[in-house]
């Protein structure tokens, strides 16, 4: 094998940056002055050594493992930055850029090697802004996990006479926080609040109003038995809130009176809960209302019902708005699902969960937050 | 999915040939083999991407099983079994060589013969042992691979492009142009893995039939690295290839070539 055809004459020696002719596996046949110049070094200790020796080890490895095969299999290289290291150990950051020649034989490759010190400061900042901000989206994620974690219960309350059956499924990889929580808590001797609602947007803010949300429920609920009243007060409440969060939420008032449940339900801009009764009918409780925080004249209304061997189904829209091939799950789709569970608070919240989850093949593309309550009264007290 | 397809898996050669199972070290996928492999059509060439590199499903890797090197050999395992072979001759590049001995010892029916191309059990120095680098040099290689992605984001765009266009060779074009580009995560995982890991007592476990082939000249595995390997796999020969750089196939590819075929099919595996 001969050796490649040396480079002559003043042009390339002089031009204002490195340049390199290698053989095809990297060992340098020639070096203009340049590039003597960026490695601080003669010629005698430039010329006949592989390229790698000139490079920072990471270089040196990147250009075996790397540089060299894209180099056989297309033919170039572009704006590869690399350190040259000099003799005392000075590193120069240089930007490499070369082209091989298969159709000389032995084939040659040709680099141009120049300084990139400026460069390579604000490149070497942008990549330090890009790791701060990487790290800082990954704590405040962190955060709004473990805040949401708060404000979904890990199960409801044992109830007597009562069964309580809650399910929950954070949206797509569970990274992003929604902002759907629910909550159950006890405000007399027979009389309980189940509130289960949605708070406009997604991430550490929501979490953080949703927080304010759940707290203020149940301050409100000791203070007004009436749901609407309550739903008044919250919108009051969150309308002051600097941030621009809404929400909306179902309310029940549960009173135990003997034989019954009695159920109070005031809505807030959120779906209405579904009644199923032992002959598997489905039908929607509750009138409409406003969302809470977002409307000068918010309206809420109250309907009571009374409970015996019904189930009540409270859900965020999550479930109805589950995409799938065959479009959306729907109200429909939701009915059906309550419709042909068992008729048992557990079977029902898991017949919703999972179906609005098997709509769209697994992935929850929103926040999925589902509860069911049955009245259990074989046996009644006084 | 089957490993075949997360693998990118292509089976040549011979129906009848013994397998010879041709692995990828860090950096580029299966085309590294492209001037050895053809070489053996009277053997079952098997030529894959290790998971995260080349044309290799990324969608199937996982950070969280890829932290060692004996995922990587599962997998060799696991396509053998899939592909109903046994008795193969596993070629492997530089980590892989390691990957190699790791497939051996999850069954030694399967991978019965090493060909270590540029291997190295250590790539640290520390004590006597010469593995050619320091901590230091190898945050200093994470670093250099930090600043280049060298077109990672550039390919994507061109392959949707080449579909629009209906032309399967563009998209096989661009597939080819990238097989050394790798999504920068898994590359730094694969890197820091492969130039922070330690084999070296794994060596023991060969009862294979081994052959270490190393350049002449290789600044990533050092001659000394590759001795060392030598000296620890029992009955295993060494050849040198006059050859300069860490990827012999790429440089000397018809003395890599001889060299594997002479101590396959010579009689010594």
């Amino acid at each position: 094998m001969s050796a490649p055809h040396r480079p002559e004459g003043v042009e390339w020696s002089l031009l204002p940056g490195g340049a390199l002719l290698l053989d095809d596996a990297l060992v340098v046949v020639a070096a203009n002055h340049a590039m003597l110049d960026l490695a601080a070094r003669p010629e005698p200790d430039v010329v006949g050594r592989p390229i790698g020796d000139l490079l920072s080890a990471g270089g040196r490895i990147m250009t075996q493992t790397h540089l060299l095969p894209m180099l056989r299999r297309t033919g170039r290289i572009d704006e590869v930055a690399l350190d040259v290291v000099t003799p005392d150990g000075t590193r120069v950051p240089v930007m490499v850029s070369a082209t091989r020649d298969g159709d000389v034989t032995p084939a040659v490759v040709r680099a141009l090697v120049v300084g990139v010190s400026e460069r390579r400061r604000y490149e070497s900042d942008l990549l330090r802004a890009t790791r701060e901000a990487e790290s800082a989206r990954a704590a405040a994620d962190a955060l709004a996990v473990a805040l949401q974690a708060t404000l979904i219960p890990p199960a409801p309350p044992v109830v007597e006479h009562l069964d309580i059956a809650a399910g929950y499924r954070p949206a797509g990889d569970g990274n992003e926080v929604g902002g759907d929580f629910y909550d159950v808590f006890q405000t007399g001797g027979r009389s309980w609040v189940v509130v289960l609602g949605d708070v406009s947007g997604k991430g550490a803010l929501a979490a953080a109003v949703t927080a304010s949300v759940r707290h203020h429920v149940r301050a409100l609920a000791m203070q007004h038995a009436d749901p609407s009243e309550v739903l008044r007060h919250l919108d009051r409440t969150l309308a002051d809130d600097p941030t621009d969060h809404f929400c909306t939420l179902a309310l029940g008032r549960l009173d135990l009176l003997g034989d019954r449940w009695r159920l109070d339900v005031s809505l807030a801009g959120h779906p209405p809960p579904l009644l199923r009764r032992t002959d598997g009918s489905v039908v929607e409780v509750g009138e409409y209302g406003t969302p809470v925080g977002l409307l000068p004249r918010p309206e809420f209304g109250t309907v009571s019902l009374d409970l015996v061997d019904e189930t009540v189904t409270f859900y965020t829209d999550g479930v109805t708005e589950a995409q799938g091939p065959s479009g959306m799950l729907g109200e429909d789709g939701l009915a059906r699902l309550v419709a042909g569970a068992p008729h048992d608070a557990r079977a029902i919240t898991a017949a919703v969960v999972e179906g609005a989850l098997a709509h769209q093949v697994g992935l929850a593309s929103d926040d999925i937050a589902v509860l069911t309550l049955s009245p259990r009264l074989g046996r009644l007290p006084g | 999915m089957s490993v075949a397809a997360r693998l990118n898996a292509h089976v040549d050669g011979a129906v009848d040939g013994r397998p010879m199972v041709f692995v990828h070290g860090f950096g580029c996928g299966q085309q590294m083999w492209r001037f050895v492999a053809p070489a053996f059509d009277d053997h079952r060439v098997v030529l894959l991407d290790l998971a995260g590199s080349g044309g290799s499903d990324v969608r199937a890797y996982d950070a969280a099983r890829y932290d060692r090197l004996e995922a990587y050999a599962q997998d060799v395992v696991d396509l053998l079994v899939e592909l109903d072979l046994d008795d193969a001759v596993l070629v492997g590049h530089s980590v892989s060589a390691m990957i190699g001995v790791l497939a051996h010892a999850l069954a030694p029916e399967r991978v019965s013969t090493l060909v270590m191309v540029a291997p190295s059990a250590r790539y640290i120095d520390e004590g006597d042992y010469v593995g050619g680098f320091s901590e230091a040099d190898i945050d200093d290689l994470l670093a250099t691979m930090d600043r280049n992605h060298l077109g990672w984001q550039a390919p994507l765009a061109g392959m949707v492009g080449a579909t629009a266009a209906g032309g399967d060779t563009g998209v096989a074009a661009e597939l080819e142009e990238s097989f050394c580009r790798t999504r920068p995560d898994i590359a730094r995982q694969f890197a820091s893995l492969t130039f922070r890991g330690d084999n070296r007592a794994d060596l023991a476990r060969v009862a294979a039939p081994t052959l270490v082939l190393q350049s002449a000249v290789d600044v990533v595995a050092p001659p000394e690295a590759g001795r060392f390997v030598h000296e620890n796999v029992r009955g295993s020969q060494l050849v040198t290839i006059d050859t300069v750089g860490h990827s012999p196939h790429l440089t000397a590819p018809g003395a890599t070539a001889d060299a594997i075929r002479s101590f396959v099919d010579g009689g010594r595996a």
